[in-house]
């Protein structure tokens, strides 16, 4: 299958092609980039390429302006994960970084340009409590959450309600696991705790490199809704491409991820980054992914979903098909999250409420 | 080309569609809408910016939109969009000039950390910018348009742009917003003044803007080195009385009042105390336009 690219998947899958953007694609491709929060990291993309001189001013700025923020959030970032850090010094457990804290303390490329300042932690689950107390006594508040949504958290999530610092206003979320517990897969948080690897200079942990990946497919492709846009794509796009340099990365992932039970989210990360952003995979990875494709027809249903919703986000209208896509794997990601019934449930709970608030306002 | 090298009904036709690209400093936005408010207020009061054919290529392509309702008791709103972004409910139609004003101040805050913008007046004369920063009720808009009927130069009247690399204040040069009672103040000592559409009954009371000297606009590319920082206070009686402000206090109410002095990290510090370190800084308390004008010529 071919992917029609517009200029900003374009430019992320094939930096070189910038070269011949006239002034009117580069505004498009600025204006494209902006919704996905991917400025800061497109400036980094070009940098790498030496790309840097092509870039006419105008769209400088927006990129350079874009690369503030960035080097902010990073910096707002290392100081939350060393609060959090002092906060549970006396609390002795595992206590591991996942995503972008993981990503910028262990100084990996994927972090550099990654707009995310809020903190993600795993820790056992028979110390959730203890965590969320300790959080609790140096300064973090749960955040204010309808009474619905206290429950919907304890009740089906793998993560506490989010905890906001009450004068930095940050946000740190502490997991259990790395999927809702009611959901179809269930990787068992025990084998990621164990396979951790221990953080230079801390006494904090990141996941081992497979169980990276594995995390950030289940983000994007089981737990998540591609909302984020292309932004989950870039992700997994860098994590391929600088842990599969190493090539004993792409066998011990492949058992790894049927071992944790992420087959599945990992065959789409493999086959989109591929097909979307030309992510170099070897053609026997790939192959071997098949085997965990879901049944025909999800795979061209899939297809037209993921490419319709990323594709293009129309500047001038909201209702497009991308936004009808972008609906259907919302409801695709409640569905894989949990039992139908409970969801049903949920989502005309949603549904009311969203329609009420719409109201008042 | 500038504005008003067209006529009414030629800009309200561009400016429906496909836009117009208006370039005021270091930012061009491409500005689409069929609000008559909007173009009305551009006509009155941009009419000495230059206008860029349409390149395609703007900082910040914004559009207003009339809301539809069908129910036709209902007011008419517009609605502001940058690109795919509405970040704002919608506002009065009433009300629509003064929100395109906003909006674009919106987008300059947040979206141009290639300067420290700080939120404050800033006028020039000899090549030196006062700085005048002030909560709103402070006087600060009707000190700018009063100094800027008085000769001096409009750097703008909202955001203060500092560039990090030359530390100069690069000019915006846009219409004055004024509140209320400053409107009539302003209209009483320069009557020839011209002003935008009035809006009545916004969420800061009535605001109208007061269009810029063509001598400003004109030299709107030409930076200015920051010399002065006052802080002013109108009071009702009393007589003009300046005071020197500490360097501390005003670097921590920069730091405070600026948009992005946090987001800039190092450079937001050392930029500000550059800034701060150089300037003269005081408090201002003033009950007469007339006097503290005159103690700003003595500067």
């Amino acid at each position: 299958m071919q992917v029609r690219r517009d200029v900003l998947i374009q430019s992320f899958a094939r930096p070189d092609s910038v070269v011949s953007l006239t002034p009117f694609e580069w505004d498009m491709l600025v204006r494209r980039t902006r919704p996905h929060t991917l400025l800061a990291r497109l400036l980094i993309l070009l940098d790498e390429h030496q790309l840097s001189d092509k870039i006419p001013a105008f769209a400088r700025r927006h990129l350079e302006s874009a690369r503030v923020v960035a080097n902010n959030e990073e910096r707002v970032l290392r100081w939350e994960v060393n609060r959090i850090q002092r906060a549970l010094r006396d609390v002795d457990i595992p206590i591991v970084l996942l995503k972008g804290a993981a990503y910028v303390l262990a100084n990996l490329p994927v972090a550099r340009g990654r707009l995310s300042s809020d903190v993600d932690i795993l820790v056992p689950k028979d110390q959730l409590r203890v965590v969320e107390e300790t959080l609790v006594r140096y300064g973090w508040e749960a955040v204010k959450l309808e009474n619905y949504d206290q429950l919907y958290y304890r009740t089906w999530s793998h993560e506490l309600p989010p905890l906001r610092h009450r004068d930095r206003k940050t946000i740190v979320d502490v997991h259990h696991t790395i999927l809702p517990p009611t959901g179809r897969l269930r990787p068992d948080p025990e084998k990621l705790l164990e396979a951790a690897l221990p953080l230079d200079g801390t006494r904090l942990k990141v996941l081992a490199p497979a169980d990276m990946v594995l995390h950030s497919a289940a983000h994007a492709f089981q737990d998540g809704d591609l909302r984020r846009g292309l932004r989950d794509l870039v992700d997994l796009d860098a994590l391929f491409r600088y842990f599969g340099s190493d090539p004993k990365f792409w066998n011990t992932l492949i058992l790894r991820a049927e071992k944790i039970d992420l087959a599945r989210p990992l065959y789409y990360a493999l086959h989109f980054t591929h097909l979307v952003l030309d992510t170099p995979i070897p053609e026997r990875i790939l192959q071997t992914s098949w085997r965990w494709r879901p049944i025909w027809p999800l795979p061209a249903v899939m297809d037209m979903l993921v490419t319709g919703a990323l594709a293009s986000r129309p500047l001038d209208a909201s209702k497009s098909m991308g936004s009808f896509f972008r609906w259907l794997l919302y409801v695709r990601s409640h569905w894989l999250r949990m039992p139908p019934w409970p969801l049903v449930k949920h989502l005309l709970y949603k549904a009311i409420t969203r329609g009420r608030r719409k109201k008042s306002s | 080309m500038q504005i008003a090298h067209l006529s009414p009904t030629q800009l309200v036709a561009r400016i429906k569609d496909p836009g117009i690209y208006i370039e005021t400093g270091p930012f061009t936005i491409h500005l689409q809408t069929a609000v008559a408010h909007i173009a009305e207020g551009i006509r009155l009061l941009y009419e000495d910016f230059p206008i860029l054919e349409n390149s395609g290529v703007a900082d910040f392509h914004i559009s207003f939109i009339r809301t539809r309702s069908l129910r036709p008791w209902v007011r008419p709103e517009v609605r502001f969009r940058l690109d795919s972004e509405s970040p704002f409910a919608p506002l009065p139609l009433e009300q629509a000039f003064a929100m395109f004003e906003w909006c674009f101040n919106w987008c300059i805050s947040r979206h141009a950390n290639q300067y420290l913008v700080i939120h404050a007046a800033a006028v020039e004369r000899d090549g030196y910018a006062t700085i005048l920063p002030g909560p709103p009720g402070s006087g600060k808009s009707t000190l700018c348009a009063a100094l800027v009927i008085r000769g001096w130069r409009l750097l703008t009247d909202e955001l203060t742009l500092v560039a990090p690399a030359t530390n100069m204040i690069a000019a915006l040069s846009r219409p004055i917003a004024l509140k209320n009672r400053s409107i009539d103040v302003i209209r009483s000592i320069a009557p020839q003044t011209a002003f935008g559409p009035i809006c009545q009954d916004t969420a800061k009371g009535a605001v109208g803007h007061m269009r810029p000297p063509t001598e400003s606009v004109l030299h709107v590319g030409d930076p200015a080195l920051p010399r002065w920082i006052v802080f002013p206070t109108y009071k009702t009686e009393g007589a003009t009385n300046a005071r020197p402000m500490s360097k501390g206090q005003t670097f921590m109410w920069f730091a405070r009042s600026s948009f992005n002095y946090t987001l800039l990290g190092l450079t937001g510090f050392e930029v500000l105390s550059n800034l701060v370190d150089r300037a003269d800084c005081f408090t201002l308390e003033y009950s007469n336009l007339h006097d503290v004008i005159e103690w700003f010529d003595q500067l």
